[in-house]
């Protein structure tokens, strides 16, 4: 079969089903619509995994081209173009597969929701936005992607839309990714400006050119262009994937439904901005400030994100903040060169973490929409799928030797201590308190959920019990990969030639290539593992977590109490939010404001518009009156004219 | 010896039949009973089918000159007929239900009518500055008469005496302007006309005082600024159906014959009639649209927005080449059929004794019968020049021949004043959408006359989405 075929397939699969089941959803009913929307996915996975074959197992080359051309404008070509490389196939695999496992998920959560043919066709929407991200081999169609992905997250986040919160979040989410896709269409636009192209490889041709070249764009200022770009690009990603400052939207996005708090505010849409610095990766080699950058701003969202997780009591927030925090982690693996750390993070991620989610979201379920914690506890006994699933994927997350998240974060964290940029002996720092702030609130979560006393009401506990199939199959098929899915992949995706081209790190920085020295084989790290700082940062974070929570929950008030300061900074999320609406929002309104009054109602409405209207009415008013009705005014009218236009012939001849 | 040759007569078979048509009617209702009236009319639109079907015959033949080069038969006047023909079947169906209503169904209406459709049928292919006086006094003469149909009406009779003394002295000066050229060329013929002018041997003094005076005829019958005056008062005068009349096919007639006298005739006094031109476009569209905005009565302000029309039929005569006529030709085309659907809207809304020609009338249409508010919608769009009803693209093809003539600044005085225009056009859909009805009476109208009205709404919107096969008539017609 034509490859090509199949990669026209992957991405319009889920379209195809996105535009039933929201132009004709109303009809065809409620199955028919999750029917065609999962079948679409399932199209698009099973493909993915047909690519993997062809690309990673057969070794098939990279596959780079034009599929369309959209327009030509001064020899700059916008057109719609594939690149599939080992890159691509890591993230097809991911995407296609947790969209899969969400879209089966979601008919058991959405169960009773009147939007439930919406709700799958944005699902369906959002997978082939985020496909077609992805497989893009331009940056129009990155942007494209980009812009997409943002819109349907847009939609999902205020998806209950009589729900107040839940406009406020969305609009919030909005807004903040408004502000890093202007840095990245900035980006975009330097790219073009020093290349004249939007081609990924011909850009990547060129690289060499633009960290050559200097731009001045404060007078007498000269910086380097190649920096620029890549801060540029950066700003895009620290929107997307909510890096500090611009990480306010993320937490607020929990007012969507859980499945696609899964899906795209942790799994997949988040890791755009990961997935776009990796790809970038030939840019960003060569701007040693840039990586600095990024390191810096990954590792103080890497830690302190984690510490705000610690005094949230919904559900969702605590891996909300989770998310945060190892986003934080990928970014700082993207500033230590790398990448294939970040990706890899990122695919072992995308599973514990969605996976973390639809367990929240089956408790949720369970609960009947209760998402505050302190209503919960001892849950392990009516839920027990749930509480397994979620206990691997707690495991995972804080780095338990053996499972995927193990792998993953200790390679970023060996990569960190190996790196020798500016900002990596901070964010060393950072990652590894990281661990222990990681273990410390993913088992507050888990104990508090799980364990303990029964804090529900009397008429929720006698409804508690296991949730329905749809929910616990793909916790299941989740946990599975987030177990094991490390063991087998790290060898050749960080220490092998896996990536290949796709990934472009120069020896100086190849902090990866020193730990390789030290590797050998899944079954010595993990054996070294537990002898190492990570793994016993990370037992001191449960037994805390245990001690202070299950043991003796009087210790943990206390200290709530005493630490009123510290504990108020937390609770008020370090005041992002109160500066964003004073500072920026007030200021936008006041401004807005002030043009409105005088701008638009003064001088535009006033003076133009009703001025103008009210010029002419006068002026109409006065003329008709020369229409008097009398036969001789029109006649001596007539004769005016004729007059008029006599003298005109005797003047100009 | 006296060089005599036969004229082909063929040429002629439309204006032939309709004379003799004309002239059977105008007798055989005279036995006729009121109540078998409708003969008169069926076999009056029997006879402009019948002059169509000949006219059709002779689409696509090469253009012959005859009756002593008095008449040409040419692709312009083969189209320019069948446009006007298609308008007058339109008339006489709307006047109809007008008339019965008030009992003023009689034989003279149509004999009239028929009249001066011979009158524009003898412009429309006329050769000779003799056959175009003919032709337009034809024209003119039955029209006059028709204003004063409500013969007790004082309104109406009053118009038809300013109509009649203003038009007369219009008259008067185009055949002084005739005399003039006729005085320096020695012919009226046209072609030898041009070739004289051409030639430069005739004092060119005479023949530009003489140019100034037929332009003040072709502008009172066009009714451009300031040769305008007389067209409000009969617009508002005369009865509604008369005045769907005089609003609609006589342009196309008064375009053939601005075609005939400057384009054909004095070509060689291109930048003379041009600049004239251009001094009555720009008065007539701002004068026009500025004056209907003051206006309370549907019937004066449509008599405004006919000014403000012309200024626009002007500008593409005033590109002077194959596309500017090609525009104006398209422009005056569309808008008779565009105003001919306006004032059938008025007939439909008016029953006897309410003329439904207040502006208030139209309040809330919608809400009393959404279909024809939409009719009136599409109409008042085209006017106005909204997309995709015809009148948009209408103004564009005049604005872009007179662009590409490098009178950029002509086309952005015309949008300027289209742009004032767009305003009483769109307070018609407000009064039509938004407003509460004040009148609840359910509309009359035969169904024939719905239909009727219904399909030229939808031939307004029609042309604007497919405007291409007319457009490509009216530039072979020029060819």
């Amino acid at each position: 079969m034509n490859m090509e075929n199949i990669y026209l397939a992957i991405p319009l699969a889920p379209l195809f089903g996105a535009i039933v089941a929201g132009l004709f959803g109303w009809k065809i009913g409620r199955a028919a619509s999750h029917w065609v929307t999962i079948l679409g996915v399932a199209v698009a996975f099973a493909l993915s995994m047909l690519v993997f074959k062809h690309i990673v197992i057969d070794g098939a080359e990279t596959y780079n081209k034009t599929v369309y051309v959209w327009m030509i404008s001064q020899g700059i070509q916008f057109e719609i173009g594939f690149l599939i490389d080992k890159l691509t196939t890591v993230m097809l695999v991911v995407v296609t597969f947790v969209s899969l496992m969400v879209h089966i998920y979601t008919i058991g959560y959405m169960k009773e929701d009147p939007g439930y043919q919406r709700f799958f066709s944005y699902i369906a929407l959002f997978t082939f936005s985020m496909l077609m991200l992805v497989m893009s081999n331009n940056f129009l169609q990155l942007f494209f992607g980009w812009e997409a992905v943002g819109l349907v997250s847009y939609l999902l986040i205020g998806f209950w839309f009589k729900r107040e919160t839940a406009i406020y979040a969305n609009l919030k989410a909005f807004l903040v990714n408004r502000v890093g896709d202007f840095g990245f269409l900035l980006g975009i636009a330097a790219i073009v400006y020093f290349t004249g192209s939007l081609d990924y490889m011909t850009v990547f041709g060129q690289a060499d050119t633009i960290a050559s070249q200097n731009i001045e764009i404060f007078a007498g200022v000269p910086w380097s262009a190649m920096t620029v770009v890549c801060i540029l690009l950066f700003i895009g990603a620290m929107g997307k994937s909510a890096q500090v400052p611009l990480h306010v939207w993320l937490p607020d996005s929990m007012e969507g439904p859980t499945p696609i708090s899964a899906l795209i505010h942790a799994a997949t849409m988040v890791t755009a901005g990961i997935f776009m610095v990796a790809r970038m990766s030939p840019l960003f080699e060569l701007s040693a400030t840039a990586l600095s950058v990024v390191i810096t701003i990954g590792a103080i969202t890497a830690l302190f994100m984690g510490l705000l997780g610690l005094v949230q009591h919904d559900i969702k927030r605590v891996v909300a903040y989770s998310t945060l925090s190892q986003l934080g982690y990928m970014t700082v693996a993207l500033g230590a060169s790398a990448y294939s750390a970040a990706i890899f993070h990122l695919m072992t991620h995308a599973f514990f973490k969605a996976l973390l989610f639809l367990g929240a979201g089956s408790v949720i379920i369970a609960m009947h929409h209760v998402q505050d914690m302190r209503e919960m506890g001892g849950l392990k006994k009516y839920m027990p799928i749930t509480y397994w699933t979620s206990l691997i994927g707690s495991l995972a997350l804080i780095g338990f030797p053996g499972f995927s998240g193990f792998f993953s974060k200790d390679a970023i964290i060996e990569a960190v201590a190996h790196s020798d940029i500016a900002g990596s002996g901070f964010a060393y720092a950072a990652v590894l308190g990281g661990v222990f702030i990681t273990a410390l609130y993913s088992f507050r979560m888990f104990f508090l959920v799980f364990h303990g006393q029964e804090r529900m009401d009397e008429h929720t506990r006698e409804h508690l019990h296991e949730t329905p199939a749809v929910v616990t199959v793909p916790l299941i098929l989740l946990a599975i990969p987030s177990a094991i899915v490390g063991w087998y992949t790290i060898g050749p995706m960080l220490f092998g030639d896996y990536f290949g081209a796709s990934i472009f790190v120069l020896p100086e920085h190849n902090a990866l290539a020193a730990v390789g020295e030290s590797w050998h084989g899944p079954a010595g790290m993990v054996t070294h593992g537990v002898m190492q700082p990570p793994f016993v940062l990370a037992m001191l974070g449960v037994f805390t977590a245990w001690f202070l929570y299950m043991k003796r929950p009087d210790i943990a008030e206390s200290i709530k109490n005493k630490s009123g300061l510290l504990y108020t900074m937390l609770v008020e999320k370090y005041g992002f939010d109160r500066f964003n609406e004073i500072v920026f929002a007030g200021g936008a309104r006041g401004l807005g404001n002030l043009f409105w009054r005088n701008g638009d109602v003064r001088l535009i409405d006033g003076l133009i518009v009703n001025g103008s209207a009210k010029t002419v009415g006068w002026i109409s008013g006065i003329i008709r009156n020369v229409q008097s009705g009398y036969l001789y005014h029109y006649a001596f009218a007539m004769i005016l004219g004729l007059l008029g236009l006599l003298s005109w012939v005797i003047y100009s001849s | 010896m006296i060089n005599f040759t036969m004229p082909d007569f063929t040429q002629a078979y439309p204006e032939m039949f309709v004379l003799a048509m004309t002239c059977v009617i105008l007798i055989l209702d005279q036995f006729l009973s009121d109540a078998r009236r409708s003969i008169t009319y069926y076999l009056t639109q029997l006879t402009v089918i019948v002059a169509a079907v000949l006219t059709f015959n002779q689409f696509g033949t090469d253009t012959v000159v005859t009756f002593s080069g008095m008449f040409v038969n040419d692709s312009m006047s083969v189209l320019l007929k069948l446009a006007m023909y298609v308008v007058m079947i339109g008339i006489f169906l709307y006047s109809r239900a007008y008339l019965t209503k008030r009992g003023l169904l009689k034989g003279e209406y149509y004999a009239l009518g028929l009249f001066g459709m011979m009158g524009m049928m003898v412009m429309i292919s006329a050769h000779n500055f003799l056959t175009i006086y003919l032709g337009l006094e034809l024209l003119s003469l039955s029209m006059y008469a028709l204003v004063a149909y409500d013969r007790d009406s004082m309104v109406a009779s009053e118009s038809a005496m300013k109509y009649f003394v203003l038009g007369a002295i219009a008259s008067g000066m185009l055949l002084y302007g005739m005399s003039m050229l006729y005085g320096a060329n020695g012919t009226l013929d046209i072609s030898a006309i041009n070739d004289s002018i051409n030639s430069g041997t005739a004092s060119k003094q005479i023949q530009a005082f003489g140019l100034v005076f037929i332009i003040v005829g072709l502008a009172f019958k066009l009714g451009a600024v300031p040769f305008h005056m007389w067209l409000p008062d009969i617009y508002h005068g005369s009865p509604t159906s008369v005045t769907l009349y005089i609003a609609s096919a006589p342009k196309i007639a008064a375009f053939a014959m601005v075609m005939r006298l400057l384009v054909e005739t004095m070509p060689g006094l291109q930048s003379d009639w041009q600049t004239m031109l251009i001094m009555l476009a720009v008065l007539s569209m701002a004068i026009g649209n500025v004056i209907a905005i003051a206006q309370t009565n549907l019937k004066r302000m449509l008599a405004y927005s006919t000014i403000s029309h012309v200024g626009f039929i002007l500008l593409g005569i005033i590109a002077a080449d194959k596309a500017g006529y090609s525009a104006a030709m398209f422009y005056t085309i569309t808008y008779a059929i565009t105003s001919l659907g306006a004032f059938g809207v008025i007939i439909l809304m008016s029953r006897n004794g309410f003329e439904a020609d207040q502006l208030d009338d139209y309040k809330g249409l919608n809400q009393r019968n959404p279909w024809y508010a939409f009719v009136m919608l599409i109409l008042m769009f085209s006017m106005a020049g909204v997309p995709p009803t015809v009148g948009f693209f209408a103004k564009l093809w005049v604005l872009e021949a007179v662009i590409n003539n490098d009178m950029t600044w002509l086309a952005i005085v015309a949008v300027f004043f289209s742009v004032i225009g767009a305003f009483y056009y769109i307070r018609m859909v407000k009064l039509m959408y938004f407003d509460a009805p004040e009148d609840e009476q359910v509309l009359e109208g035969s169904a024939d006359m719905r239909l009727a009205l219904s399909l030229n709404g939808i031939v307004v919107l029609g042309l604007g989405l497919f405007p291409g096969s007319l457009m490509a008539l009216c530039v072979a017609a020029l060819a």
